[in-house]
Parts: C-alpha cells; sequence; structure tokens
C-alpha cells in the first residue's frame, strides 16, 4: 500500500526463485532436527516449572520485601517464558514433531486468559495466513489501532496511544477479546450465536480459573503474605504482559514494514506468500538472552516464513535468510528493543491524527499566470 | 467425607493451584515412577546378549500390574527426539524378587527403535510403558507334555515361559543362524544340563532351514504335545498348515511379531474410522480434500501446512508429506496435517 512498492524490481521468476530457496531451508532443518532439540525444548519447560515453583514458594513469605522482590521477579520471569518461548511455540505445532503427547499442540494449555484452542485459531491461522493484510489480519492494530496512512482516519483514532497503552498492561484480556472477536460480536444479533456463545463461555472458564488462581488460591495459601502474594502476581502478570505487548509490536509495526491490500492476495503463489512475510514482519536484534526472553520471536521474520520449525533454529535460519534478503534486494527491517518498540510508538502516535494534507501537486493558479 | 471424596476434593483444588497445567506435571519433575503417573520405566541395566541383541533391564513405575509368562510390552522410546512405540516380549520370570522386568531385544537391519535400544540404552533412561499384554501364554492346567518351537528372536515370550514354570516334559526346538546368533544359548545349555530342557539347536546356516515336514524326525511325539510358536511369519505359516494337516491345530498357540508390513505406494484407499467411509485418493491430492468430497466434516485453517488447525490421527497405512515427500506410518500418537499430506498407499484417519 504505501506509495513505493519495495519489491517492484523483483521478477515472477525470482519471486519463485527466492521461494524455493526459502524451501531449501526450511527442509534442512527439518532434516536436521533431533535429539538435541528435543533435549532443548524439555530443558526449558521443567527449568520454567521449577523456576515457577520455586518463586510461588518464595512469595509465600512476600510479606517480606526481599521475599516480594525476589518472588515477583522470578514470578514474571517464569510467566514471560511460559508464554513466549514455550506456549506460543507448542502452539504453533513447532514441536508436535517429536509425538510427545504431553508437548503436543493439540493438548497444550498455556497460563494466558485466552483458551488454547481459540487463540490457535486466530493467531496460527488467520495472523500468520494473511499476515499484515488490511481487513483480514487483525493483529494489525486488534482492530482498535489505525497502523497506515490508507486507512480511514475517525476521531476515535485520536485516543489510540492509549488504548494501546491499556492494551498493553492487559494485553491477555486484549488477545482473550480479539481472539472472540468481541468488537464484531457485541451486536446486538451475533451476540446470541451459539457458536460465539459457546467460545464466550469458554473464555469466561479460562479467565475465571485464571484469576482463582493468580488472585485467590495462592494468595490464601500464603496466609499473612496474602496481600502482598496479591500484588505480586498481579505485578508478574502485569510484566509479563508489558513484554509480550512490546515484543510483538516490534514484529509488524515498526516503520518500515509493508502492509497489504486484499485484493493482492488473491491467487497468491507460494513465492509471493514468502515475500509477504519477508516485507510485513520485522526483527529485534540482541544477544541470546533476547532471543530467549522474546520466545525468539526476535526472529519474527523467520518465524512468519516457517512458523512451524523449532523456535531454537531461528537464529541459524536467520542467517540463511538474511542472506537472501541481500541477494534479492530486500529491506531486513531489524534494530534494538528499544528502538523498535519506539519506532511502533511513534507511528502509534502518528496515525492517531488524520494524514498532513499531501504536497500541493495541483499547479498553482497564480504562479501560472505569473508564468505567462 | 469418605477418604477417597476427601483426596478427589484435595486433589481438585491442587488442580486450581497449578492450572492451566496439572499437579502431575510438577509432580513428574521428580517423581515420573511414582503411583498415579503416566506409566514409564526407567532403565536399570543394559546386558548383551549376542553381538546384536541385548537384555535391558527395566524399573517400572508404581503403576505396572505384573505380566503373565508370554505376554509383550509395548514400550516408547525417544529416538532422534521422536517417540516411536514397539512392542517386545517379557523374558523375566514373573516372580522376580526386585520386582524389576527385562525385555531382549534384537537389533533389526534398518530397526530405528531395535537399534537404538541396542546400542544407544544407558542405564538411568526413561522410556514410556504400558501394561503387559497378549494371549501367547501357558493355560492355568499344566500340560503333560510341551513343545517350544522357536526361531531367531521368536524365542524371547518363549524364555520368559521357560524361566517362569517348570514342567516335567519339555522339548524346544530353535533356529538360528549360527551358535553364536543363539539368544539365551548358555541360559538354554544350563537348563538342559539340569534336565529341565531337552533342546535340539539348529544352525540354518549349515544345516538350512528348518523342514516342519520333518519336525517328527526330531520330536516325534510332537502332536501330542501343547506347542508354542513362535518365529518369522514363514515358519508359522508352514506351522500352522502342518498342524491343522494332522488334525490338531488346537495343540498350537502361535505368536506374531509384525502383523503386517506397511505397503506404501502412491495414492491408494483412504478410510475415515469415525464416519465409517471409504473412498480412493491419489497420491498428490490432500487428504483434506479427500475427506471433505467424501463429505467428512474435516477441521482446517489455512490449508497451506501452517496452522496446525487440521491435525488428525493416522489410525493404519502410510501418508506422504506433499511438501518434502517425506512418509509417515501409522502407530499411537501419530498425528498427521491433513492439509499437506496424501495416501501414500492404503491408510485410515480418525474422522
Ligand atoms: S490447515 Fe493449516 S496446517 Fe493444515
Amino acid at each position: 500500500m504505501t506509495a513505493i512498492d519495495p519489491t517492484a524490481h523483483l521478477t515472477a521468476e525470482q519471486i519463485e526463485e527466492l521461494g524455493r530457496e526459502l524451501d531449501a531451508i526450511r527442509d534442512e532443518v527439518i532434516a536436521g532436527r533431533g535429539e538435541k532439540d528435543a533435549a532443548y525444548i524439555r530443558k526449558v519447560i521443567s527449568a520454567q516449572r521449577k523456576l515457577e515453583l520455586v518463586s510461588r514458594g518464595v512469595l509465600l513469605f512476600s510479606i517480606f520485601p526481599p521475599a516480594w522482590l525476589i518472588g515477583t521477579a522470578g514470578l514474571s520471569v517464569a510467566k514471560i517464558m511460559e508464554n513466549m518461548e514455550i506456549g506460543h511455540n507448542v502452539l504453533h505445532g513447532q514441536w508436535d514433531w517429536m509425538r510427545d503427547p504431553k508437548i503436543h499442540s493439540t493438548t497444550w494449555d498455556w497460563d494466558h486468559v485466552s483458551p488454547a484452542e481459540q487463540w490457535k485459531h486466530s493467531h496460527n491461522e488467520l495472523h500468520h495466513t494473511y499476515t499484515n493484510v488490511i481487513g483480514k489480519d487483525n493483529d494489525l492494530g486488534y482492530g482498535i489501532m489505525r497502523v497506515d496512512e490508507d486507512q480511514k482516519w475517525y476521531p476515535f483514532h485520536l485516543g489510540q496511544p492509549l488504548w494501546n497503552f491499556i492494551n498493553a498492561c492487559f494485553f491477555e484480556y486484549g488477545i482473550a477479546a480479539y481472539d472472540l472477536d468481541l468488537g464484531r460480536n457485541l451486536h446486538k444479533r451475533r451476540r446470541k450465536n451459539p457458536e460465539f456463545r459457546a467460545r464466550a463461555r469458554a473464555v469466561g472458564r479460562k479467565i475465571r480459573k485464571q484469576v482463582l488462581k493468580d488472585y485467590v488460591i495462592h494468595p490464601l495459601l500464603s496466609g499473612p503474605s496474602f496481600l502482598t502474594t496479591l500484588a505480586a502476581t498481579f505485578t508478574a502478570n502485569l510484566v509479563r504482559n508489558i513484554w509480550s505487548h512490546s515484543v510483538i509490536m516490534c514484529g509488524h509495526f515498526p516503520e518500515g514494514v509493508q502492509v497489504f491490500e486484499r485484493r493482492s492476495i488473491k491467487g497468491e503463489t507460494r513465492g509471493q506468500w514468502y515475500l509477504r512475510q519477508m516485507m510485513g514482519s520485522a526483527n529485534i536484534s540482541g544477544g541470546k538472552a533476547m532471543h530467549f526472553m522474546t520466545g525468539n520471536l526476535s526472529h519474527q521474520i523467520e518465524h512468519h516464513l516457517f512458523p512451524d520449525l523449532p523456535s531454537n533454529r531461528y537464529a541459524e535460519v536467520a542467517v540463511k535468510v538474511r542472506g537472501l534478503f541481500e541477494k534479492y534486494e530486500l529491506k531486513y527491517v531489524t534494530g534494538p528493543l528499544p528502538k523498535q518498540v519506539y519506532s511502533a510508538w511513534h507511528k502509534v502516535f502518528r496515525l492517531s491524527l488524520p494524514n498532513k494534507k499531501p504536497k500541493v501537486t495541483t499547479p498553482d493558479r497564480e504562479q501560472e499566470l505569473a508564468a505567462v | 467425607m469418605t477418604s477417597t471424596a476427601l483426596r478427589s476434593r484435595a486433589w481438585k483444588l491442587l488442580e486450581m493451584v497449578t492450572t492451566p497445567l496439572l499437579p502431575s506435571d510438577y509432580l513428574d519433575l521428580v517423581s515420573p515412577l511414582r503411583a498415579g503417573a503416566d506409566l514409564r520405566g526407567r532403565i536399570e541395566a543394559v546386558h548383551p546378549e549376542t553381538g546384536d541383541a541385548a537384555t535391558i533391564v527395566i524399573r517400572p513405575g508404581r503403576g505396572w500390574r505384573g505380566h503373565t509368562a508370554g505376554q509383550y510390552v509395548r514400550i516408547g522410546v525417544d529416538v532422534d527426539g521422536v517417540r516411536l512405540w514397539r512392542a517386545y516380549s517379557v523374558t523375566s520370570p514373573t516372580n522376580r524378587r526386585d520386582g524389576r522386568i527385562t525385555i531382549t531385544v534384537k537389533a533389526i537391519p534398518d530397526g530405528k527403535v531395535s537399534n537404538h535400544l541396542v546400542r544407544m540404552a544407558q542405564p538411568g533412561m526413561l522410556i514410556q510403558l504400558d501394561q503387559a499384554t497378549g494371549d501367547f501364554v501357558l493355560p492355568e492346567a499344566k500340560p503333560a507334555k510341551v513343545l517350544y518351537l522357536t526361531a531367531g528372536s521368536g524365542i524371547t515370550p518363549v524364555m520368559g515361559m521357560l524361566r517362569d514354570i517348570d514342567f516335567d516334559d519339555v522339548v524346544m526346538v530353535h533356529s538360528a543362524p549360527k551358535p553364536h546368533d543363539v539368544i539365551f544359548r548358555s541360559d538354554l545349555h544350563d537348563l538342559v544340563a539340569d534336565k529341565k530342557l531337552r533342546l535340539t539347536e539348529l544352525h540354518t546356516d549349515t544345516d538350512g532351514m528348518l523342514d516342519i515336514a520333518r519336525l517328527g524326525e526330531l520330536v516325534p511325539d510332537w502332536a501330542e504335545r501343547e506347542t508354542w510358536a513362535c518365529g518369522p511369519a514363514g515358519l508359522l505359516d508352514a506351522a500352522e498348515d502342518h498342524w491343522t494337516e494332522h488334525g490338531v491345530p488346537e495343540r498350537l498357540h502361535t505368536e506374531r511379531f509384525r502383523s503386517g508390513v506397511v505397503v506404501t505406494g502412491d495414492g491408494g484407499e483412504v478410510t475415515f474410522g469415525t464416519t465409517n467411509k471409504t473412498v480412493d485418493a491419489d497420491g498428490a491430492t490432500p487428504l483434506l480434500d479427500v475427506g471433505e468430497e467424501a463429505g467428512v466434516l474435516m477441521p482446517s485453517g489455512c490449508r497451506m501446512g501452517i496452522c496446525f488447525g487440521c491435525v488428525t490421527p493416522l489410525t493404519a497405512g502410510a501418508v506422504r508429506d506433499l511438501r518434502t515427500g517425506e512418509i509417515t506410518e501409522a502407530g499411537p500418537g501419530v498425528l498427521i496435517q491433513t492439509c499437506v499430506s496424501a495416501a501414500a498407499g492404503p491408510c485410515e484417519i480418525e474422522r
């Protein structure tokens, strides 16, 4: 949709060739998947569980400030690991090849108010298939924000920095509402739709369990530390929400990322699909710890090309993918977290206002006359 | 309140504490063999038997219900990160004091699991277990005369029987290519020395295959004996014919290890197990389309292999991944993405 198409220099054959080269990268990883990868995810899962257990244990004594601090920090990290490197990736089917029924996209549920089933539909299916296609991919602005100059501006958008901030704090609820397509389904007639009601009930059940666990059971178990444990869990959820919201904003919002029109994906070839993923995603640069804490979504471009490859392989894949970006003279959007977060927020602010008037394009009458 | 009701309440409460996981997910971290856990076993020792066979000593989890001599157990092993299930006969007696069981595995060429177990199994390794099962077992009432007819690794269930119960009159005819290929050779010879067994050992590399028509030369009273036979399909087929011909088929009990080889090809007959529909499919049409054509309700999403919204158990046969050409064979826990898999021979999916 941007005025200049950054892929205009590619011929149709080149795009298909690019597709084949990407397929080859994928095949290579699949052929090499094995024991080491399996050991990796098992280790991460067991470490996460231990960290959560210990942190919750420490929080039983959170009435003492140092215990509160340590427990809250530990729980925040545990929750981030659970959602990002484990939950998101397992639910993508990245580990289904192990045939371990305990680590499988069909059986997994995560520490999140959106039930796995619903999230898999809206995320794996809609977002990953229609990446950045306006009107089809609701991840673009979650239906509450304007993310491209070409979208129509309404006064409602003036508030979008605030909406976005609130969404960041309660991100998991935002996602649940978005998975339910709440905005559209709250209309009178749709509200009664039995299918929608069943899904809404499922979300309700999940929310109840999550809230009960975090804000009732664990605080109660802490006895005299009831209030401090409550505050700690709230904080951990807040930290996790803001963190994952930031990481996810960096995936498709920063400047330089393309969005697409609905009609542009009609009859899309495999090569074109790949190309759209490449142009519609952005990475976060950084060290190993950064990649781990983002669930390797810092390799968003690679993740969008190959959503089902095991996350621990994205780093090596990224080197090859970047090579292809260079070969085909495409822009690989990446940068350190603060820069990408700033860039995404900047866009949110910028687009909350109507577009600036386009520069004068019609010849000026006065000048014309003067020239005569 | 009864104690079970109390316990189930307590468990419910625990589930609230650990949601969305289960308490067992945490308990598994510390005590994978405890009562109430999914059945698992820990390998405690590996003893080589021959150049390509080894006996594996397993400590089963607390949920193990024991076995009957001659039965087999299915075990799930992670080979190159992929969980694969195979069945092996239990070779230990039923009353082993330490509660351990053993299986004896012969590495077959290209056998992923058998080679892994024989060559890579280490004490400490966890494996998945199923309860023992199978009707290749001894009867309650002791038969007066017994014949064991075995070949190759077909000796394993019989060894479990031999170690379990003594009969007064036992004959065994066992075939293996060479003397050093005979699994349990020294155990067998010990039994012979103790006069507990009469053994005919055939070395097929030098003696040729056992001709079942001439069994009478080796065991003149074979027809009077209650017989347990285990070995390659050829031997068992011949034995079944022979016993039937002589009018004593009820005396013969057989055990077949491999129930059928999966035929792979390009396309084939696809059966939808739940809806009971069968249609022909070619090797290029995704099973998702095949099912929808046939009016089967198929879950789906992206239809291009990325969303995993279409995964379905493959219960029989084989399919080919249309992207990589890789063949996947049916088995417990085998799920396929129907949108990128086509029939590779006859197959059945659960829909
Ligand atoms: S329908 Fe999406 S993976 Fe098969």
